[in-house]
This record gives structure tokens, C-alpha cells and sequence, in this order.
């Protein structure tokens, strides 16, 4: 069975184990969407009051919370096993027994544990899309679902980036750490705003660091059709996702470094 | 060419030293002090294939390090492992399709799933073909009497009954080399018993290789023709469990119930262990005194009701050369 067929059967399995406890994920994945939901409510308040911010309007900023909602539920859905990689797997020594499957061990982290209850944020973001649509003229056809598409593609590879980043430092202090939260929710928060309205420093570590920017604000730049008001060239913007999956491909080699080093130590 | 080849194998850690207290763990953020410890130094052995190897020694002498080792999850500071012809940790997943692995502490079942569907899981992670599955699987379950519970979530088994499901999901894909890290810990008698009997069938009739460890000398007694003692890091023996007990302690038990008192005996070569007040326990060297010789002495003169000879308990024999050798816990 090859990688990704068995990826498919690790995903079925945890949906399976997750509908013993049917209330429970229930439960989980509306609180979760409720919980989230208040975001939304805190973006209104602001457009509501101050009219416009940076030149955009709320339907405008509500195509970027939303899309980069999606591709953070998404990725956390997906990348269960290295966001709890130190406390679950190292510090219980659980992941020798990944280690004894002949298996590449990236594959059966992601496998480990689909979220159901991720659904909720996914929800929430997708009704938030479709009310921002309400509110702003997007021409959905096939140019701008394929370059949204392939924006939450862009962007699901960036956050798993991160929570790769994060796995792998739990090779070194053990520990999950919450530290890395700054990064992956803090992300969310930063990327749902439009880049122009932030500092210069901080535009450039959004577009060059932990490159958030390329997956939501110039695709989105493309889909509403206007140009960029920093200056980036047109026919950029769609490309810029593929920022990305540079950012998955890096984590990844920084995770090989700790899994030498895992090795090497044995703890 | 052996099938399990280790050849002066080494494995050194480096361990943060702290001082203690809060100024202590401050200090340690800073600066930090390294102090080596040798979990394994200088280790050789080798395995041929069917062979059936206890591995024993108090905790902390390396045992588990070892197991890591040549399942492929740590790599050594130095020497050579060779299983199979393969180096477990260069090539770690076309070695772990190879092999079995037990660890009577950990589960590798998926808590909230059916037995059977972890069954299958496993059976498409080891890829092995669903003809050949079903034949392995029907063939374990039997063995391990695992039918009334394939429809159980693993949550529900009682200890017992997870190892046998353990077992049945290390040998799925139906290695040639199996390693046990202390597979009977916790158990009740009858989970033990069936549990050495399961390993000596597989290893007998199926002709797999098994590389055991252990606290549980009983299973050393049960199942073992050799075994290997390692303290602190070292290999201290290599060989069959009696001529180990030979050379520690070649001393047999006594045990005589008086038909009235017991008397004081004063012997040469024997020493009183234990007495009560109409039995009494003796030590003696058989190569020294017979063991017919001793008890023809002691009816002569006394009265005697009943009386029988043993051999000083497994655990005490390993008790003993762990002092002679100085190994005891690290």
C-alpha cells in the first residue's frame, strides 16, 4: 500500500476512534466553531467603528480572515501528531514505536490524529467566506477558485511548516512547546489583516520569514482583482503561495536534523 | 554469518549535571555541565538464527539500550551491529519490516479501535499482501485464543489479554526475529504461562529468533537455553543458564521435618540456613559431600519425617553473581 493510500486509511482509522465518543466530538467541533467565531465578531467591531482600515473595507478583510481560517483549520486538522509531537510522543517515548514501523515517520505523525472538532473552525470560516462574497464583488470563476485553491494549498503547507518547526524543536527540550503558539495562532491573527496595514519591519517577516503573506494577502490581492498598494508586480500575486511549500520543504529538513539527533540520543 | 552480529558495541550519553535547588536549575540554564555515562562499553555476542538469548541484568545496566540498538531506534557511539545484513539504524525501515518487537510496557494497539482493525492497519503498514495476511492472522488468533476478543476496543482488555494481542500484532507480518522487552511484566501466573509457552512454540515450531529480556527469572527458567548477563554496560556472561549457576553458587538445599525436636548438628561442609523447632535447612557443596552420604548421616541418628533437596532459587543465583560482580543497580 503506498504512502498516500495508507495516509487515507490512518485518517479513516482516527475518524473511526473519534465516533466512539460521538457527543463528545460534537460538543467539541461547535464549541470550537463558537469559540472561533468570536474572531469575526472582534474584525466587525473594529470596521465598525473606525468605517475602513488601510483603505480596505469589512467584506474585503473577511475574504482574508476567512481563507486564511481554512487553511489554518485545515492544517491543524491535519498535523495533529507533530503539534503534540513533545508531550505525546517524546516524553512518553511513544515514538520508538513509530520509529519500529516501517514507515516514514513524518507519514504516521500526520496520520496520527484527525480532528474532527477542526471542523468547526473550518465551518465557521467558510460561512464567514460566503458572506464576505455577499459583500464584495468576486467574479468566482475558474481563474479565481483556481488561485484560491491553491492559496489554501500554500497556505495548509505553511502552518504544517510550522508545526513541523515546532515537532522538531521538541527533539531538543522535550517539550511541546506553547511558545511556538505565537507563531501558528499568532500567525492567524497577523495574516487575516491586510499586509499594508502594518509596519515596514514587520511586512518584510511576513513576506520573507514566516512568509504569511504570500499565501493570503497577494492571492487575495488576485482574487479581488486590485493591485497591490505596496507595489508587487501583478503577475506575482498568484505565484506567491508556492512560498509556502518552500517553508513545508525547509521544516522538513530542519526535522531530519532532529531525527539524526533523536537517534543519537535516544531521548 | 550469524544472523544477529554485535561486535564491541558502545553507547555513551552525555547527562546534564545540576546542582540542586532553584540557584541550581538558574545556573544550569547558563552554563551547563556534561558528565558521560557509559551505558554500554565493549558488548560482543553473536546470534545464529532459531537461537532462543535471555538478555538479564539489574536496571540501568543496559539492557534496553541495547533492544534499541538493534531495532534500529538509537544509533551506538561505536562498534558494529549487524542483523540480518543489515545496520539497523543506516537502513531503519527496511530493518523494522524485518523484525518483531514487544515492550510489555507500552502498547502498539490503537486504544479506542477493535483488536481486528488494528490487525489491519498493521497489516497495510508492514504491507503485507491480504492473502498472506489472513492466513498469518487466522494462525495467530488460534494460537492466542484472540477470537472472542477481535471485536473489542483494545481500552477494554484486561492486561492479559493485550499482550497475547500484542503478540499477534508484532508477528503479523511474520518475522524471522522477534525482541521481547520484559513481555510478562504485571501479569498474572496463567497470562505468564501462556505467554512463555506462546514465545517457545514460535521459536520451536516456527523457528523464529528471539531475543528476550528480562526480570522475570522464571521466564529465563522456562524459555532460555543461553543467556546474557550485562552490568553496568558490561557483558559479565554468555552462556547456558547452569553452567551460570555452577559457577556461582554449586550449593544445594536440604530441607528435613523431625519426628521430634531438631537437633543441633554440627558437620563439616554443612551449614545450618534456617531452623525451626522440628525442621531444619542445610547448605551443603555436593561435590563435597554427597548428597546420599549427608542424608544417611542425618537418619542414622535422628528420627526423621520427611525430607527433600533443592537448589537455591533462580533469583538468588543471579542475586549472587550480581554481587560477585559487583553489577547491582546503577
Amino acid at each position: 500500500m503506498n504512502a498516500l493510500a495508507l495516509y487515507g486509511r490512518y485518517v479513516a482509522t482516527s475518524l473511526r476512534a473519534q465516533a466512539q465518543y460521538p457527543t463528545a466530538t460534537l460538543m467539541l467541533t461547535a464549541g470550537h466553531c463558537a469559540a472561533t467565531a468570536i474572531e469575526i465578531l472582534c474584525v466587525f467591531a473594529l470596521f465598525h467603528r473606525f468605517g475602513s482600515v488601510g483603505g480596505w473595507t469589512f467584506g474585503e478583510a473577511a475574504v482574508f480572515y476567512a481563507l486564511v481560517n481554512i487553511m489554518f483549520s485545515l492544517a491543524d486538522m491535519l498535523s495533529r501528531g507533530f503539534e503534540v509531537f513533545g508531550t505525546d510522543f517524546v516524553r512518553t517515548g511513544a515514538f520508538d514505536r513509530v520509529l519500529l514501523r516501517p514507515r516514514a515517520a513524518a507519514l504516521q505523525l500526520a496520520g496520527y490524529e484527525v480532528r474532527l472538532s477542526r471542523l468547526g473552525r473550518l465551518l465557521q470560516a467558510a460561512v464567514v467566506l460566503v458572506f464576505a462574497t455577499s459583500l464584495v464583488p468576486i467574479a468566482w470563476d475558474a481563474s479565481t477558485i483556481a488561485i484560491a485553491v491553491w492559496a489554501v494549498a500554500g497556505g495548509v503547507a505553511l502552518f504544517m511548516g510550522i508545526l513541523v518547526l515546532q515537532a522538531t524543536l521538541a527533539f531538543w527540550t522535550v517539550d511541546s512547546l506553547e511558545i511556538m503558539n505565537v507563531l501558528t495562532y499568532g500567525g492567524v491573527q497577523a495574516a487575516q489583516y491586510p499586509l499594508n496595514i502594518y509596519a515596514a519591519w514587520f511586512r518584510q517577516v511576513l513576506t520573507f520569514g514566516l512568509p504569511l503573506a504570500c499565501v493570503a494577502y497577494y492571492p487575495v490581492l488576485a482574487i479581488l482583482k486590485r493591485p497591490d498598494p505596496l507595489g508587487a508586480p501583478d503577475w506575482l500575486l498568484p505565484l506567491a503561495p508556492i512560498a509556502g511549500f518552500a517553508f513545508l520543504a525547509l521544516s522538513f529538513v530542519a526535522w531530519r536534523a532532529g531525527m539524526a539527533r533523536y537517534t543519537s540520543t535516544g531521548s | 554469518m550469524p544472523q544477529i552480529l554485535v561486535e564491541a558495541l558502545a553507547k555513551t550519553y552525555r547527562v546534564a549535571e545540576r546542582a540542586p535547588g532553584l540557584t541550581g536549575a538558574l545556573r544550569g540554564l547558563v552554563h551547563r555541565r556534561w558528565r558521560p555515562v557509559h551505558a554500554l562499553a565493549n558488548v560482543s555476542f553473536s546470534l545464529e538464527a532459531g537461537e532462543l538469548l535471555a538478555f538479564i541484568g539489574p536496571n540501568g545496566a543496559g539492557k534496553s539500550t541495547t533492544v534499541k540498538i538493534l531495532s534500529g531506534i538509537l544509533r551506538p557511539t561505536s562498534g558494529r551491529v549487524e542483523v540480518g545484513g543489515l545496520v539497523p539504524y543506516e537502513d531503519r525501515v527496511r530493518h523494522v519490516a524485518r523484525i518483531g518487537v514487544v515492550f510489555g510496557q507500552r502498547s502498539q494497539l490503537w486504544w479506542d479501535l477493535p483488536v481486528i482493525d488494528g490487525f489491519d492497519l498493521l497489516a497495510d503498514i508492514y504491507r503485507v499482501e491480504p492473502q498472506r495476511y489472513r492466513r498469518r492472522r487466522d494462525e495467530l488468533v488460534t494460537m492466542l485464543r484472540l477470537e472472542p476478543l477481535l471485536d473489542q476496543p483494545v481500552r477494554q482488555l484486561s492486561l492479559g489479554q493485550r499482550m497475547r494481542a500484542e503478540f499477534a500484532a508484532a508477528l503479523l507480518h511474520d518475522p524471522a526475529i522477534l525482541f521481547l522487552d520484559e513481555p510478562t511484566i504485571g501479569l498474572d501466573a496463567p497470562s505468564k504461562l501462556a505467554v512463555r509457552d506462546f514465545v517457545r512454540r514460535l521459536n520451536r515450531e516456527q523457528g523464529v529468533t528471539v531475543l528476550l529480556t528480562t526480570h522475570d527469572m522464571h521466564d529465563v527458567e522456562a524459555l532460555a537455553e543461553r543467556v546474557i548477563v550485562i552490568g553496568q554496560g558490561r557483558l559479565l556472561t554468555d552462556g547456558p543458564f547452569d553452567s551460570l549457576r555452577a559457577s556461582v553458587l554449586a550449593e544445594r538445599r536440604l530441607h528435613i521435618d523431625f519426628a521430634g525436636a531438631a537437633p543441633v548438628l554440627e558437620m563439616p561442609g554443612v551449614t545450618v540456613r534456617a531452623r525451626t523447632e522440628r525442621s531444619l535447612e542445610l547448605a551443603f557443596d555436593p561435590t563435597k559431600i554427597p548428597t546420599p552420604k549427608l542424608i544417611a548421616a542425618i537418619t542414622a541418628k535422628h528420627a526423621v519425617d520427611d525430607i527433600h533437596v533443592d537448589e537455591p532459587a533462580i533469583e538468588e543465583v543471579i542475586a549472587r553473581f550480581y554481587d560477585l560482580h559487583d553489577a547491582g543497580e546503577a
